[in-house]
């Protein structure tokens, strides 16, 4: 492997790890306040990509596709969590894993219904089409750059909300210890509604960002959630640093399997990953709850 | 874990469980009778579903642990089956070694059961570290794990899945006919589900059981619940194999399709819509199942939508199932409280 290839890789799985922390973040978090498994999450994800894409198939502008996609994710998330997953907080997780089952099953059928079976396409603005050099004789795609460093922000924003600011400190609280974060004055319902809207804008986020490099299509929510389950698993539940190191650590470890490995045990890499970190930590790399 | 306390393995459960497979029994004759066979064809698969849900039933509703990797061990025993009679024409050569397949049912189904349970003890023995939602999204990730293996077996097909030419026999006759086939997939859901009712009845489901509802009291009076949460989970995946086995055998054809996730889903919803709490309830959730998707996908190509609709519906009115539906309908016997 030249120095130019293993360079590219490695921002690629960068990239798709900065995108898998966008999904798990919502997810870890909702997991670790909630102790709700919300396997609909990648529909929320599918949700952002299908409204980009019929936005920039009628007006032609990315910038407005995303203005529109984010907050249509979050409205669809939060719909989502008024009407049906509210009432299953208290229910055991059987329950959990049937309601969000339904859900995707609707939602999938639901798109298809709407838009049809044959994948969308998002273009690429002329801005952030063509490549740019990283290191001599190398170019690598601005779009790809642009996801790695919009990401980035994003994570770092989330980062310093979740771990600088009063409202990051209730939701900690509320996520490693809800009945006493309670006790103490958070309001921890009002805050989980607050954190599933961004959640989910986050999923829609990600969504979006796949749609120009894969295509946009029903079911397409699926196979990512897996992964982003990985990534909480291996993280800590609960734990937004866990999901960043074990998101960047998946997307790599993914990336250079596909290229290194066979393709049986490239596409098997992240997974035997996950069992190896599980069988010495079976709560994760940063467990939060006791 | 949702309340599940109304467990119980009574000579009433016996009699629903023997008239269950007793009119199963009859779908041969009564498609004879009304000359459509097209009925043996879909009964055969509820015989088959109906094993894979009593089987992921006995850790979901009696071990109170969430399994999305059934799928994949489905799978495993039918590729089992599928491979074995892929080398009926192609043996395989191992030094001076020469394995040849096999299309017998009485060497590949034992043999998809090996394989799986296998499987499902490597699975089990890393899962069951973990507990709850955990356990549901490791079991998820390994179900994937299984999903790509499958299609990594360029040899057998990958993607497009591994058809079976070889003409399936048990003991040496033929059983491609489809009424025999039935009858040998049937006689096999008997024997599974008199295993599970003793299995369940003994101190090995009680323990099982009384995990599920309360490990702390468990652990405190001596019994450590991974070790039986461990072999139920290894003989339920033994038993899912068996189902996938006779799954490939009967359409003679499995592919990665049949391990996907959302096939892990269905095997729940499955044992949850006929009822978890009784281990001859699955059953009436497979036949209902596939009755519905069957009437389902002729009404509509959107059936999947309508199929949800159903699902969230139940799981937010119907807690115990079908079974609980039964309850309601049919009046209590005096003196008795259910």
């Amino acid at each position: 492997m030249t120095a130019a290839l293993f360079a590219e890789q490695l921002l690629n799985g960068i990239q798709l790890g900065v995108m898998l922390f966008l999904i798990a973040s919502g997810l870890t978090l909702v997991f670790g306040i909630m102790n709700f498994i919300n396997l609909a999450h990648g529909s929320l994800y599918m949700a952002g990509g299908f409204v980009a894409a019929i936005v920039y198939r009628y007006t032609g502008s990315f910038a407005l596709a995303v203005l529109v996609a984010v907050p249509a994710a979050a409205a669809i998330g939060v719909v989502m969590e008024r009407l049906v997953l509210r009432r299953f907080y208290g229910r055991g997780h059987l329950d959990q894993v049937l309601v969000t089952f339904a859900l995707i099953l609707i939602m999938n059928e639901g798109t298809r219904m709407i838009f049809g079976p044959a994948p969308l396409l998002i273009g690429l603005p002329a801005m952030l089409s063509g490549s740019v050099e990283i290191l001599p004789g190398v170019g690598y795609p601005i779009f790809r750059l642009t996801i790695l460093l919009a990401g980035l922000l994003v994570a770092g924003l989330l980062y310093l909300i979740i771990m600088k600011t009063r409202l990051g400190m209730w939701v900690r609280a509320g996520a490693s210890n809800r009945p006493m974060a309670s006790a103490m004055g958070v309001n921890v319902p009002v805050i989980f509604s607050l954190l599933f809207a961004v959640g989910a804008a986050l999923a829609g986020l990600a969504g979006i960002m796949a749609g120009p490099i894969l295509s946009v299509q029903v079911g397409m929510g699926e196979p990512i959630l897996i992964l982003a389950l990985v990534v909480t698993v291996i993280g800590g539940i609960g734990s937004i640093r866990g999901a960043f190191i074990a998101a960047v650590m998946v997307g790599v470890v993914d990336t250079f399997g596909r290229v290194l490995l066979t393709p049986a045990l490239g596409s098997m890499a992240i997974f035997i990953l996950m069992a190896a970190i599980l069988t010495f930590r079976p709560k994760g790399l940063f467990p939060v709850h006791g | 874990m949702a309340d599940i306390t109304a467990f119980s393995t009574s000579r009433k459960d016996a009699l629903a469980a023997v008239a269950l497979i007793a009119m199963l029994a009859l779908v041969p004759p009564a498609a004879w009778l009304l000359h459509d066979p097209f009925l043996v064809k879909v009964a055969t698969r509820i015989v088959i579903f109906s094993l894979a849900a009593i089987a992921i039933n006995l850790v979901l509703g009696y071990g109170g642990l969430v399994s999305l990797c059934h799928a994949g061990l489905f799978g495993i025993g039918g590729y089992v089956v599928g491979i074995a009679a892929f080398h009926v024409s192609e043996p395989i050569h191992l030094g001076p070694l020469v394995l040849g397949g096999s299309s017998d049912l009485a060497i590949t189904l034992p043999l998809a059961m090996l394989v799986s349970g296998l499987m499902a003890m490597a699975v089990g023995a890393i899962s069951l570290r973990t507990s709850g939602p955990y356990f549901i999204m490791i079991t998820l990730a390994f179900n994937q794990m299984f999903y790509y293996a499958a299609i990594a077996l360029q040899k057998y097909g990958g993607e497009d899945g591994l058809q079976i030419l070889s003409t399936i026999t048990l003991f040496g006759v033929d059983v491609g006919n489809r009424y025999r086939f039935y009858y040998v997939a049937l006689a096999v859901l008997a024997l599974a589900t008199l295993l599970l009712g003793r299995a369940i009845g003994s101190r090995f489901g009680l323990i099982l059981r009384a995990a599920a509802e309360n490990e702390t009291r468990v652990v405190v009076v001596g019994v450590q619940p991974w070790a039986y949460r461990l072999v139920a989970f290894t003989a339920s995946g033994v038993l899912t194999g068996l189902a996938g086995a006779l799954l490939a055998a009967s359409q003679q054809f499995i592919s990665p399709v049949d391990m996907a996730w959302d096939r892990s889903g269905d095997l729940v919803v499955m044992a949850v819509l006929g009822g978890i709490a009784t281990f001859w309830g699955p059953i009436l959730g497979a036949a209902t199942f596939i009755a519905l998707e069957l009437m389902l996908s002729s009404w509509t190509q959107h059936w999947q939508l309508v199929f949800g609709l159903i699902i969230l519906a139940i799981v937010v009115g119907l807690r115990g199932g079908l079974v609980d539906l039964l309850r309601l309908i049919m009046p209590k016997p005096a003196g008795k409280t259910t």
